[in-house]
């Protein structure tokens, strides 16, 4: 039986998971029962929703650095807008995207790195951010409070949720005609445009549905918080990249795995818990967590190099 | 279905045994600290009177435990999932310092409805079901202003050195100052700086805008930013005015200098770290069954010309002026406040 590649990039983010989880159980009993495992994971709903929107924009070889100032600025328009006008927070939030479609545009165009235009945006994002909620404060919408506190039968809504993104995703990204043109603008930009494709359209797309998952990521954190900080998210641009290479993606070549990313974001989250429970002193723990990654990367470039031996064999 | 079971079960106890005892031993209980940043030394001093005061406790068996946890980035999302993380770890009590009023409320919800009681003190949190434990900051930037009042009944020229901005308590702390300057309108505020509550950014800042403004009086600040002020002043050759201090272990010392040089007056004002300890304390109060108040208001520290000695010998290197609370201070405050 042959294991394609695709399955080898998923199985190290899986196994490192199962293996946290279990280390998690281990020491930590109660987390295995429904309320254990919402706690543990309930935070990385908006995570992986984030990572997803990271992941697209690397899809096409580009990477936002703006992505946890615009979560927040979508976490405080769901808190005061969508709150008290919806209609008006829609409009904001849609005018967001399109504004994300335009950034894509404009890398596209002037064939600027997107590192310094999307790090440029992540101060425009952040002082939207601090004008619209000037001081902590607002209130979640009454339905994403709902919708991130229900309690599904048997399976906690974190893992729903979490399975829901990973299969949506994954069918939108690996399996639609849309998906396989994103990844090859990552994979290559030149044989798309002969192929008679419109690249910058492909481009705005891309941008435009990685700005929709972000919104999405703002208002699933509101619904957990209840309230919004216009400093809220900003862990989350660091977060969302480490996800989608955890999870299997690359920086270049419209290599990324949907449900590797979202299994990257849990298990970033996870690691969090599991450093906290081992008592690690905090001075520590940022290079425990970095010394996680490095492990799994590490494990990653071994197999790929196994990987190649195969090939030229 | 089996905690929510648990948890029926324990409240219909408690409402047996309720009335029979109303004091429950605490012996066995555990107590978390959550706090959110640890790099100054107003939080090493807090989390130094933390340890010094729960270990006594814990070996005189009063808690089982009373740890300590920080999270490295200072991020609302990083503490409300060491919250969660807590919840699981079953404590019967947090005592938080928050990074945000408002973005742990969602985590402080599932703690509360875990039975887990919720002390928050320094940065509070707005969550109803949890204990405030705060400082009337406005009450601190009005005081400052009273006593440069009483100190120069003529009045003058004021600058301003403001805290981080966007943080509440830089909001609350301006507008004490601006209610004071309104009763006493011989005071003026010409100019006002952001001094990030440390010396080196506040020195950057005044120094910046002195040459913009005319003859200073007096300079109202925020804690931490008092020393590098009166360093941009002296830099600038310009006579050093009435600066009001922050209880900073550097800003204490220039004071000294000063009062021994020629006799300089000021005063100092700011929360001291051992809040945290009262916190604890609270924390205890109520898992042993006492009533006590959601809002609590915890007084200032204050050092003046007479006691400026006796407080710097208390304050170590680097460090800022501090007093731990104990017990009986705890039940002072819970039961001044009924």
């Amino acid at each position: 039986m042959k294991i394609s590649s695709g399955t080898i990039r998923l199985i190290i983010p899986a196994a490192s998971l199962a293996l946290l989880l279990a280390a998690v159980f281990y020491m930590q009993p109660r987390a295995m029962s429904y309320t254990g495992l919402n706690l543990l994971f309930n935070l990385a709903v908006p995570i992986a929703l984030a990572t997803v929107a990271q992941m697209l924009i690397m899809a096409v070889n580009d990477l936002d650095l703006s992505m946890g100032t615009f979560v927040s600025f979508c976490a405080c328009v769901a808190a005061t807008f969508l709150q008290s006008s919806p209609a008006i927070g829609v409009l904001i939030l849609l005018g967001a995207i399109a504004a994300y479609a335009a950034i894509g545009v404009v890398i596209h165009i002037r064939e600027l790195p997107s590192i310094v235009v999307t790090l440029g945006m992540s101060f425009v994002w952040g002082g939207l951010a601090v004008l619209i909620l000037p001081s902590p404060g607002g209130e979640a919408p009454g339905w994403t409070r709902w919708l991130m506190t229900s309690r599904p039968p048997f399976v906690p809504m974190a893992i729903v949720a979490s399975v829901v993104i990973a299969v949506v995703t994954h069918f939108l990204i690996m399996r639609s005609s849309v998906g396989v043109l994103i990844r090859g603008v990552g994979g290559n930009v030149r044989s798309v445009e002969r192929a008679g494709w419109s690249v910058i359209r492909i481009r705005a797309g891309t941008y435009a549905l990685a700005g929709f998952f972000a919104v999405l990521s703002g208002i699933a954190l509101v619904g957990l918080t209840t309230s919004a900080d216009a400093n809220i998210a900003l862990r989350y641009t660091l977060l969302s990249i480490a996800g989608v290479i955890l999870g299997g993606g690359e920086f270049v070549g419209g290599k990324v795995s949907p449900i590797g990313a979202v299994i990257g974001a849990l298990t970033l989250t996870l690691a969090g818990s599991f450093l906290s429970f081992m008592r690690i002193s905090p001075d520590w723990q940022i290079g425990a967590q970095g010394a996680i990654l490095i492990v799994v990367l590490a494990l990653r470039l071994f197999l790929n190099r196994l990987e190649k031996r195969e090939k030229s064999r | 279905m089996i905690i929510r079971k648990m948890l029926v079960a324990s409240v219909a106890i408690a409402c047996v045994a309720g009335p029979v005892s109303a004091l429950a031993d605490t012996s066995g209980k555990k107590i978390a600290l959550s706090n959110n940043y640890a790099g100054n030394s107003w939080r090493q001093a807090m989390l130094t009177s933390w340890d010094k005061i729960t270990k006594d406790a814990v070996s005189k068996k009063i808690v089982a435990a009373a740890d300590p946890f920080t999270t490295a980035e200072n991020q609302a999302t990083e503490q409300a999932a060491q919250i969660q993380n807590m919840i699981l770890q079953g404590y019967d009590a947090i005592v938080i310092n928050a990074a945000s009023p408002t973005a742990l409320n969602g985590a402080i919800k599932e703690a509360c409805s875990a039975g887990i009681t919720v002390v928050s003190f320094d940065g509070i949190v707005t969550e109803p079901c949890a204990w405030r434990i705060a400082v009337d900051f406005k009450a601190m930037g009005e005081s400052q202003v009273e006593y440069l009042a009483k100190k120069m009944p003529k009045g003058g020229n004021l600058l301003e050195i403001r805290g981080l901005a966007g943080v509440s308590v830089d909001d609350e702390i301006h507008a004490g100052i601006q209610a004071g300057v309104q009763k006493n309108p011989q005071f003026k505020v010409v100019g006002a700086v952001n001094g990030d509550w440390a010396q080196d950014v506040a020195q950057r800042a005044v120094a910046g805008i002195l040459p913009s403004l005319p003859e200073i009086a007096a300079v109202v600040t925020q804690g931490g930013d008092g020393y590098g002020a009166a360093q941009a002043f002296a830099a600038a050759k310009r006579p050093t005015p009435t600066i009001v201090m922050g209880n900073r272990e550097d800003e204490l010392v220039w004071w000294k200098s000063q009062k021994d040089k020629d006799g300089y007056e000021t005063m100092s004002v700011s929360i001291a770290p051992g809040v945290s300890t009262l916190a604890f304390w609270v924390a205890q109060q109520i898992l042993d069954g006492k009533q006590v108040k959601k809002d609590l208001v915890v007084p200032f520290l204050r050092i003046d010309q007479a006691n400026l000695e006796t407080n710097l010998a208390g304050t170590q290197k680097g460090g800022v002026a501090n007093v731990e609370y104990s017990l009986e201070d705890a039940q002072k405050v819970i039961s001044s406040t009924k």
